[in-house]
């Protein structure tokens, strides 16, 4: 009880809580489109691409402030998204590779930039390494108020195109047919994408904030089959992991809150894929059991029945 | 010595489309007559799918012009509706059959905007007229192929467009469904709509349509069904000799 009066009255412990539960709920929305654009790696290139952005923007404004730096991140994500495309429309080169290698080269520089920043003499430097695994508990109001900030606009542009996103996820040629700008709604949810591993940079880092992007998306879509439903489940399964990592990383020593939170997030996906209904594991086995021994009419076989009596493939003209 | 393209609904002139210089089109002159039920046969790889999609825009243009109606396919898109392959899309999506169908009102509602209670009217009137009726609220991957078909025909024709244009919707599909796509290939040819079908099965040509255009990357005949429609002209698009030595190399 004493610990949950904490969560209102201890500072510290309010600002990470509520800035993990805004990172849960903003990262938790667009990996619902991140999944079903089979886009889930795409978190994790620009999360790791954002690490130079987060050093050139402190090296050019010279002060550790939370939106400058995350400015960098989004423009460097960004770059990477550009380079990428760039590479799989000029070259043979498929999206997997091209990620792996707009991965290696950005990250790889931006720990180069870091290593050297750090030897350098004075102390503004202080605490930039913690982008790399984030660190929760530095978290003040401000950084709170920059992440509601920045991942409102995100979920609010989501509920503006909302149909749009939809359309385009779904049939992206349709959607060109009837004059929907798909590229630009294409760049557009990119954007929103990176934006959403840039609210969580501060707290989870640039190397577990992949996990935000592929793991909520990916439980929720074992629980329904309406995109509505999907995307509210995977941002309250975010959120929901956001809460989890920062109060249990609270309540023991020296548990940090980022790697807590991706693994709350993971025991969420482990019990979806296990034990969600229709698209579970452990239903699917069932099925399969109950497929062997005689068994009711499954829901595609009426399907058929329904609309004919011949069966379907043998169609004599 | 160019027609007036505003006479017909669809008149495309000199079209030509290439993949990696390899041409998949070569000149094609084709006009579509008001309220033709027209098929586009040919042999595989003719180029009948790329002549829809270039027709939309979906695959860029080497050269050539498509009117619709005499204007341009910016200006027209609304009244032209695309019913793509089945297989373009993965019926994995979370949603159901209706919503798929309201997909084709999203041109008219226009940014931003929801779709209302006229629009989900129109919905369940396409799905009724494509037999689905019963399956407004079925998750779309628990569809059988050809309900599946029929969901995107359904979709085309919530748009209510007066050109429609389909990419090979007969292609694996149970009797019911077949029957279906007939039955609504008819009604819009009633209702004065012009429609243009990729189709595979040479057998039912003169059962369902009544024009027809012989495609093998040149246009090779277009025109009336019993005008066109003949052994020659089979024989050109097809080409018995030339389709065996082209296997042999392959």
């Amino acid at each position: 009880m004493e610990n949950l009066l904490l969560i209102f009255t201890d500072y510290t412990i309010r600002n990470v809580l509520l800035g993990a539960i805004v990172l849960g709920l903003v990262s938790g929305t667009l990996s619902a489109f991140a999944v079903l654009r089979k886009a889930s790696l795409l978190g994790d290139t620009m999360s790791h691409a954002a690490l130079p952005g987060v050093i050139i923007a402190f090296l050019i404004t010279g002060v550790r402030a939370p939106l400058p730096l995350l400015i960098g991140a989004l423009i460097a994500g960004l770059l990477g998204t550009l380079f990428m495309s760039l590479i799989t429309s000029t070259t043979r080169i498929k999206q997997d590779s091209a990620q792996g290698v707009i991965l290696a080269v950005f990250f790889g520089f931006g720990m180069a930039l870091l290593s050297w920043v750090i030897r350098q003499p004075g102390s503004e430097h202080a605490g930039l390494d913690r982008f790399l695994f984030g660190q929760a508990a530095a978290t003040v109001e401000s950084d709170v108020i920059t992440m509601a900030g920045i991942g409102g606009i995100a979920l609010l542009l989501i509920a503006l195109f909302w149909k749009e996103f939809k359309l385009i996820t779904f049939d992206a040629q349709y959607a060109r047919t009837i004059g929907l700008p798909v590229g630009l709604l294409d760049v557009l949810v990119t954007t929103l994408i990176v934006i959403a591993v840039v609210v969580g940079l501060q707290m989870v880092g640039v190397v577990l904030m992949s996990a935000m992007i592929a793991a909520p998306g990916a439980a929720a879509r074992q629980w329904t089959n309406r995109l509505g439903v999907m995307v509210i489940l995977s941002a309250v399964f975010g959120a929901v992991a956001g809460a989890a990592g920062a109060l249990i990383s609270s309540s023991a020593a020296n548990v940090p809150t980022g790697p807590v939170i991706v693994l709350a997030i993971t025991v969420i996906v482990i019990v979806s894929l296990l034990f969600a209904p229709n698209r579970g594991i452990l239903w699917s086995l069932r099925r399969t059991k109950s497929v062997l021994a005689p068994s009711p009419v499954e829901p595609n076989a009426q399907a058929h029945v329904v609309g004919s009596a011949r069966p379907k493939g043998v169609y004599e003209p | 010595m160019t027609k007036d393209t505003s006479l017909y609904p669809i008149a495309v002139e000199d079209l030509t489309v290439a993949y990696h210089e390899e041409p998949v089109l070569w000149d094609v002159d084709v006009t579509v007559p008001a309220g033709a039920l027209m098929a586009i046969v040919g042999p595989n790889g003719a180029g009948k799918s790329t002549l829809i999609k270039a027709m939309l825009g979906l695959v860029p243009r080497s050269a050539g012009h498509v009117h619709f109606f005499g204007r341009s396919y910016a200006e027209e898109r609304q009244r032209v509706a695309y019913v793509p392959q089945r297989g373009s899309v993965d019926w994995d999506f979370p949603t159901n059959a209706l919503d798929v169908v309201m997909m084709g009102r999203y041109g008219r509602i226009g940014w931003v905007k929801r779709p209302g209670k006229a629009d989900r009217a129109v919905a369940h009137e396409a799905l009724e007229m494509v037999g689905m009726r019963d399956f407004a609220s079925r998750q779309i991957s628990q569809l059988s192929g050809g309900q599946q078909q029929r969901v995107f025909l359904a979709r085309a024709l919530a748009q209510d467009a007066d050109i429609y244009l389909m990419d090979e919707p007969f292609q694996g599909v149970d009797a019911t469904t077949e029957h279906a796509i007939v039955r609504v290939l008819k009604d819009l040819q009633a209702r004065g709509r012009t429609v243009v079908v990729v189709h595979h099965d040479l057998e039912t040509v003169p059962e369902y349509f009544d024009h027809v255009l012989l495609l093998n990357v040149k246009a090779i005949a277009n025109g009336r069904v019993e005008d066109v429609f003949t052994p020659e002209n089979l024989r050109a698009a097809y080409g018995g000799r030339v389709d065996l030595l082209l296997k042999q190399e392959a």
